[in-house]
């Protein structure tokens, strides 16, 4: 399984930190190398904090590692593109293209096909986007690149949001959340339930080789997706969720917190799929009730009174049947660890 | 690159001329916090030092930082109570770290190996006289001799080690390991002279030409309170009981003792009981389980051992063969009341374990030196009213009251840093505290859930016939992952945590022992770090620009 | 070699020589024959080292082509009208990345009302994206010009498009003098880009540009597209040398040097006004044709020179600019600004509606009498829309226009 960590289990800081001083050097995380690619490096102009900034990097230098250097991505516009990139600097260490909001996994097809046209085998393509450049505007392009099963790895950063166009809202975001275009009036305040784009089993719909699911909050799972998916070839989707500071309302520390909240509440399921079929799952090792995910975000502030108490119980149901449903069906609340 | 298009196509990592550190209202700053395990030791270790070391394999290193504070690793391994353990953080995530037993597997591992502390400070031509050969005396020997003074200890007894030999039994503490690590300290030209009372401390610094003095005489003497008793009773203290028994005078029991009391010392003097062949053996004490200062460990073990325990009670009247029980009731302040009730309890013997005294007469003559409920008042530098006179351990005054062999190795260590900066007319500097390194700051999200290892127990009933040890020691390898259950609380363990989870890459990882630096340039002061450090070891605070 | 072939298959194999590195697919007549041919291509291996993909639409198709070009590899895709449309942010997007995609477009009217059959409006929607575009009079210019459009892209890192005009030449056999591989491997040399996406040099392509730079930038892709009203003419003639047959640049200039009327068109319905031309002629008019090759970038001191001797000038366009008029007519007027010369603007061929001899030479006539109006619709059914105005007089919700034209036709000629 992917997830599976080092089998050296050392407890005083278990196998979760970054890195480890009593572990081989090759058993650590790609970002404990101070000789890690730094594929997006300082100097971007994300908000403090930024979930996305931190994603990019864990899964690129990953995949760096994973194929020695052999990379080229692509990215959608969005908040990770214009962060990175704008004239006359780059944060990107790598070779990177971007073209525009829907069109980076076709794309990224073009250039996967470009190298094979020329030879250029060894070198591998990444395809990135946010969650509007990938369940939303660039949904289309997507499911083509699944479904020809072009040589291309595409990973979204899931913000649950249009970040960089000021916070509204996508096909990812979760019901009851507020942003900029599900405002907190009315009878239904935020979101609407029921409308998200499940795109990890979407993505397994098209029996693509290989689908998986991270959060920033564990770096080895990441890793080790990454890992996997450049391990296979063919269209792969892997599909990390990066907590937004900005637009979620968090403290801009909380964003690894949140991101781990998401997955010990069962929120976001933490899973892998080959050939359309789920081959193992990230068990939740401290199940939390939702309420913990909710409350430090101010895009759930609306069912929460002012001493922090659940004030819209009902709509917390929801969410908590949401979890209890997604541990459920990926069997999250197994014995600590794999 | 002018062959590039314009603006369009960038060179790679140019970003780099951006420096968000201006961004910046708080910045991240490392800290050392001090551990709760190092601040709950009497005897100042460094444990959360120690144990990073020993994490690693390194036991020699952690050994030698283990006796940068305490000189009786192998002893204290098993003697001490471990107040360290008590306010282990882990304890409040699954159960403490078991650092006493690391430290034992340290001390004996460096008694097998005969691994030794060298002298390496230049002789400094003063010469200190110790009273007392207990582990006060001892720690503030070995200190003394480790910063370059000559050192004499004048021990009454005919042999070294006060109640390490004489009070704590010898299945809980091996004669063989006493005498080891003693032996090591005298190794380093302590002379120990035995068979020496000091009758007046005056006259022997007069006498011996000694500069500064260190007394650590103990509490020798059983309390015995008033009982009234016929002809034929059979009471005994425990102390001279246990130290009788040492001296190969077996007191004679018989078959059914009772001990008085409710402390450690009660418990080793039933137990001792139980292995000299007593069948029925009963701790009569006046309060209740809880209220008992015993440690648990010792009770449990005592009644693994088949030792009862008889609360709310109190002996009454002591006759041969028989003993008069008062009952007693607490009272809402959980005091003990009488009732009036009495009854018969059939015993051969009665032990007192109810507390012992110390004899201060040797420095009776110096009225400058105060004395508190029979105890030497000293204060911070362990310095007694008289200066250059130093006290410390059971026969001395301490904040917490405490008297174990671990305040005692402590005051010892202290003392001795005071009078080597007395003797160099200088005034001893307590170190100053670090801000504790509370459970609340730490991440442990980071840390395994891990159940502590356990010390083999020998069996219960193999333990009653002799005086074997009952706490069997780790191997090598339980103590390599006991010592990696140790969460570094408030103290950087290299986890490389800061490094992976910076949004800006704004953290510089300077290489293995050398931790970590803040790339200010691009640190945008989220936070991310702090938070997510497992150990605590981050503080954000505001930035004054 | 001389073949009587049909326009897309023409325009395929010649593509298949310029040895195109990858090509997307998707399907929209009238350039649809295109691509099929070229899937053939591959399939049979006839076309080695190509990736031929079967994308998911023509936003997909130009996408592709992107990433392609980035990679350095050739690309090529072939599209019409909606599909024009629908991926015209990547069509800017490639001429702003300075990517030399070539791309044929089977000129086609857009709807609504939708309509598959010729007309410009496609290509004039994307007049400003900055691609270079070329309009094919015959199918063996279209030939030649594909030949001309992948030296013309790769030399300037600029897109190229080749319009060529839906069904009348896309689906039109008549005969071709067909290019050797070895004479369009000496016109078209290996792809050597001048920025590529390289693992072991790499770069950020693409980056977000700011008030700061963005001026500049479109400057330098003007001046870089200027360049190509050399380079074309240039590359034109190293054609010519190699093929052996006159190549086109960037204008057809017909019997212009002595003409009062100059009519300037783009495309297939050059050859009826020449005809037209040739006709008038013997009845003693002097008109002459020019004919724009090179629309984009527009060659404006040529155009001026060209119709320098010109008394009147009428311009013959396929599309319009709703609410304004002729669109390549405005490009003339701004090339002839200061001049007096009269412009008259002649929208015909819409939607595939057929361009008779017949009718452009009564409107020449009438040019070059001074009795044409400033813009007229050839052909146009006044019967049909002045009863539609008259509906519409009456009621300002008459329903969808298009459909009372319809329902007025379908009366007329009988149907329901
Ligand atoms: C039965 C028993 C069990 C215990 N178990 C534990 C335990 O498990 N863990 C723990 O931490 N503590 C335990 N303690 C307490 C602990 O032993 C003492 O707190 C500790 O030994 C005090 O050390 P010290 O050096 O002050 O005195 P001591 O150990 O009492 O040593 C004092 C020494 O001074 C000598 N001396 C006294 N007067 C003179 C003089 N005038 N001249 C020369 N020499 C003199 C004595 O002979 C003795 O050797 C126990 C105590 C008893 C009685
Ligand atoms: C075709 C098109 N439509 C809209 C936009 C405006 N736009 C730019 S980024 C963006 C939001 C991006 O959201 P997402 O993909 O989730 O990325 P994020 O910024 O949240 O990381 C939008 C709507 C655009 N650039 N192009
Ligand atoms: S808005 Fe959100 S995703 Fe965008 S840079 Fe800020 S934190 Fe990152
Ligand atoms: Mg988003």
């Amino acid at each position: 399984m992917a997830s599976e960590r080092t089998p050296v289990r050392f407890y005083q800081v278990g196998s979760f930190a970054v890195g480890n001083r009593l572990v081989a050097l090759e058993q650590r995380s790609a970002q404990s190398d101070p000789e890690r690619a730094n594929s997006l490096t300082s100097g971007h102009r994300a908000c403090a904090g930024c979930g996305e900034a931190l994603g990019a990097r864990y899964a690129l230098d990953a995949a760096m590692r994973a194929t020695e250097g052999r990379l080229v991505a692509v990215n959608a516009t969005g908040c990770l593109e214009v962060f990175s990139t704008p004239y006359p600097e780059t944060s990107w260490r790598i070779a990177w293209l971007h073209s525009l909001f829907a069109n980076a996994s076709s794309v990224a097809t073009g250039v996967a096909a470009g190298l094979r046209a020329k030879g250029r085998s060894d070198v591998r393509v990444v395809a990135q986007g946010g969650d509007g450049g990938t369940a939303d505007i660039g949904f289309g392009s997507l499911s083509g690149m699944f479904e020809r099963n072009d040589d291309v790895l595409f990973i979204c950063y899931d913000n649950e949001g249009y970040m960089n166009t000021g916070v509204q809202r996508s096909g990812t975001t979760p019901g009851a959340a507020r942003t900029a275009t599900t405002q907190v009036v009315g009878p239904h305040p935020g979101n609407v339930f029921g409308q998200g784009k499940d795109m990890p089993r979407i993505a397994m719909a098209h029996e693509i080789p290989y689908v998986a699911t991270a959060t920033v909050a564990d770096l080895f799972d990441l890793e080790s997706k990454v890992e996997r998916a450049m391990a296979h070839h063919g269209a792969r989707y892997l599909h990390i969720l990066v907590p937004c500071p900005l637009g979620w309302g968090a403290l801009s520390s909380d964003t690894i917190r949140l991101a781990r909240l998401a997955h010990e509440t069962g929120i976001f399921p933490v899973f892998e799929a080959e050939h359309g079929e789920v081959t193992s799952s990230l068990a939740i090792r401290r199940r939390t009730p939702v309420e913990e995910y909710l409350r430090p975000q101010r895009r759930f502030a609306h069912l929460f009174d002012k001493h922090g108490e659940v004030s819209a119980p009902e709509v917390v149901a929801k969410l908590q049947a949401l979890c209890d449903r997604n541990i459920e069906r990926y069997g999250l609340s197994k014995e600590e660890g794999q | 690159m002018s062959k590039k298009p314009f603006a369009i196509t960038l060179g790679v990592g140019t970003s780099l001329a951006n420096k968000t550190g201006s961004w910046r209202v708080e910045r991240p700053v490392y800290v050392d916090r001090l551990p709760p395990c190092n601040n709950a030791c009497p005897a100042g270790e460094n444990i959360q030092g120690w144990l990073y070391e020993a994490e690693e394999g390194n036991y020699e290193a952690a050994w030698r930082l283990l006796m940068t504070a305490n000189p009786l690793p192998a002893i204290m391994g098993r003697a001490c109570f471990h107040p360290c353990e008590t306010s282990c953080n882990r304890a409040q995530i699954d159960e403490a770290v078991g650092i006493n037993a690391v430290e034992r597997f340290l001390g004996d591992q460096a008694i097998e190996e005969g691994w030794r502390v060298p002298v390496v400070a230049e002789p400094s031509g003063r010469r200190v006289l110790v009273v007392g050969s207990g582990p006060a005396g001892l720690s503030a020997a070995y200190h003394l001799r480790l910063a370059g003074h000559e050192v004499e200890i004048h021990e009454a007894a005919p042999l070294p080690g006060g109640m390490l030999r004489y009070g704590i039994p010898a299945y809980r503490l091996p004669r063989d390991v006493v005498e080891a690590e003693i032996d090591r300290i005298v190794q380093m030209d302590v002379r120990l002279v035995l068979n020496s009372r000091i009758e007046r401390v005056s006259d022997a610094m007069a006498q011996g030409g000694f500069d500064a003095a260190f007394v650590g005489i103990g509490a020798q003497r059983g309390k015995h309170p008033d009982i009234p008793s016929g002809d034929a009773a059979k009471v005994l203290d425990a102390v001279s009981m246990l130290h009788g028994f040492e001296d190969g005078e077996a007191p004679v029991l018989g078959r059914r003792v009772v001990v008085y009391g409710g402390g450690d010392t009660a418990m080793d003097a039933a137990r001792t009981a139980q292995r000299l062949g007593a069948t029925e053996t009963i701790v009569v004490y006046r309060r209740t389980r809880d209220h008992m200062p015993a440690h648990d460990e010792e009770v449990l073990d005592a009644q693994a051992e088949g030792v009862q325990m008889r609360w709310l009670s109190t002996v009454a009247r002591a006759d041969g063969g028989r003993l008069t029980i008062e009952k007693m009731v607490l009272n809402d302040k959980g005091v003990a009341e009488p009732t009036g009730e009495f009854e018969d309890l059939e015993a051969d013997s009665l032990v007192l374990a109810l507390g012992q005294d110390t004899d201060l007469s040797l420095v009776g003559d110096w009225s400058e030196v105060v004395t508190t409920g029979g105890v030497v008042n000293v204060d911070v530098s362990q310095m007694t009213g008289r200066a250059g006179v130093f006290a410390g351990g059971d026969a001395s005054s301490s904040p917490t009251g405490e008297r174990t062999v671990t305040a005692a190795v402590g005051h010892g260590a202290r003392a001795a840093a005071a009078i080597d900066a007395w003797l160099a007319g200088g005034v001893f500097e307590p170190v100053a505290e670090r801000p504790l390194a509370t459970v609340e700051r730490l991440n442990s999200w980071y840390y395994a859930d891990a159940p502590r290892t356990m010390r083999p127990h020998l069996e219960a009933i193999r333990r009653r016939s002799n005086f074997d040890e009952v706490v069997g020691g780790l191997t090598a390898e339980d103590a390599l992952f006991e010592a990696r259950r140790c969460m570094s609380c408030g103290n950087c363990f290299e986890c490389d945590n800061c490094f992976g989870v910076c949004p800006d890459n704004a953290v510089i990882k300077l290489g293995p022992g050398l931790r970590y630096e803040f790339n200010l340039d691009y640190c945008k002061g989220c936070g991310i770090c702090a938070k997510e450090c497992p150990c605590g070891a981050i503080d954000m605070v505001p930035e004054h620009r | 070699m001389q073949r009587q072939i049909e326009g897309s298959q023409a325009i395929a194999q010649t593509v298949a020589m310029c040895r195109p590195q990858v090509v997307c697919a998707y399907p929209i007549s009238p350039q649809t024959h295109i691509i099929e041919e070229l899937g053939a291509m591959v399939k049979k291996g006839e076309l080695a080292d190509c990736e031929y993909i079967n994308v998911d639409s023509e936003m997909a198709a130009m996408s592709v082509a992107i990433g392609a070009s980035a990679v350095g590899a050739r690309a090529f895709t072939a599209t019409a009208s909606q599909g024009l449309l629908y991926m015209i942010e990547a069509v800017y997007n490639a001429a702003g990345l300075g990517l030399p995609v070539v791309m044929t477009l089977a000129n086609r009217a857009i709807g609504a009302p939708i309509n598959i059959w010729n007309d410009h409006t496609d290509a004039m929607a994307v007049r400003d994206a900055g691609w270079v575009q070329l309009f094919a009079e015959t199918n063996q210019e279209a030939v030649d010009l594909h030949i001309l459009a992948f030296a013309l892209a790769e030399e300037l890192s600029v897109p190229v498009m080749v319009c060529v005009d839906g069904f009348i030449l896309t689906h039109s056999i008549e005969r071709v003098d067909m290019p050797e591989q070895e004479q369009v491997d000496r016109l078209v040399p290996p792809f050597e880009p001048r920025q590529m996406l390289d693992p072991d040099d790499p770069v950020s392509i693409g980056a977000m540009v700011g008030p700061e730079a963005f001026t500049e930038v479109r400057y330098l892709a003007q001046v870089r597209m200027h360049r190509a009203l050399d380079v074309i003419p240039e590359l034109a003639g190293r054609n010519a040398e190699v093929l052996g047959r006159p190549a086109t640049g960037l204008l057809h200039p017909y019997r212009t040097a002595d003409a009062d009327v100059v009519v300037v068109a783009m495309g297939s319905v050059l050859g009826t006004i020449k005809d037209v031309a040739d006709d008038l002629r013997e009845s003693g008019i002097r008109v002459g044709v020019l004919g724009i090759s090179c629309f984009r970038p527009f060659p404006v001191e040529q155009v001026r020179e060209a119709l320098a001797g010109a008394k009147t000038i009428v311009v013959v366009e396929k599309a319009f600019s709703i609410g304004y008029g002729g669109i390549l007519s405005t490009d003339i007027a701004m090339a002839l600004s200061g001049q007096t010369v009269p412009i008259h603007t002649i929208v015909a061929g819409l939607g595939g509606r057929p361009v008779w001899a017949a009718s452009l030479r009564k409107l020449f006539v009438d040019a070059h009498e001074g009795r044409l109006a400033e813009t007229v619709f050839c052909d146009l059914n006044t019967g049909l829309v002045e009863a539609e105005l008259e509906r519409m007089a009456i009621s300002r919700r008459s329903g969808p226009p298009a459909e009372n034209v319809l329902r007025d036709l379908a009366g007329k000629s009988g149907l329901n």
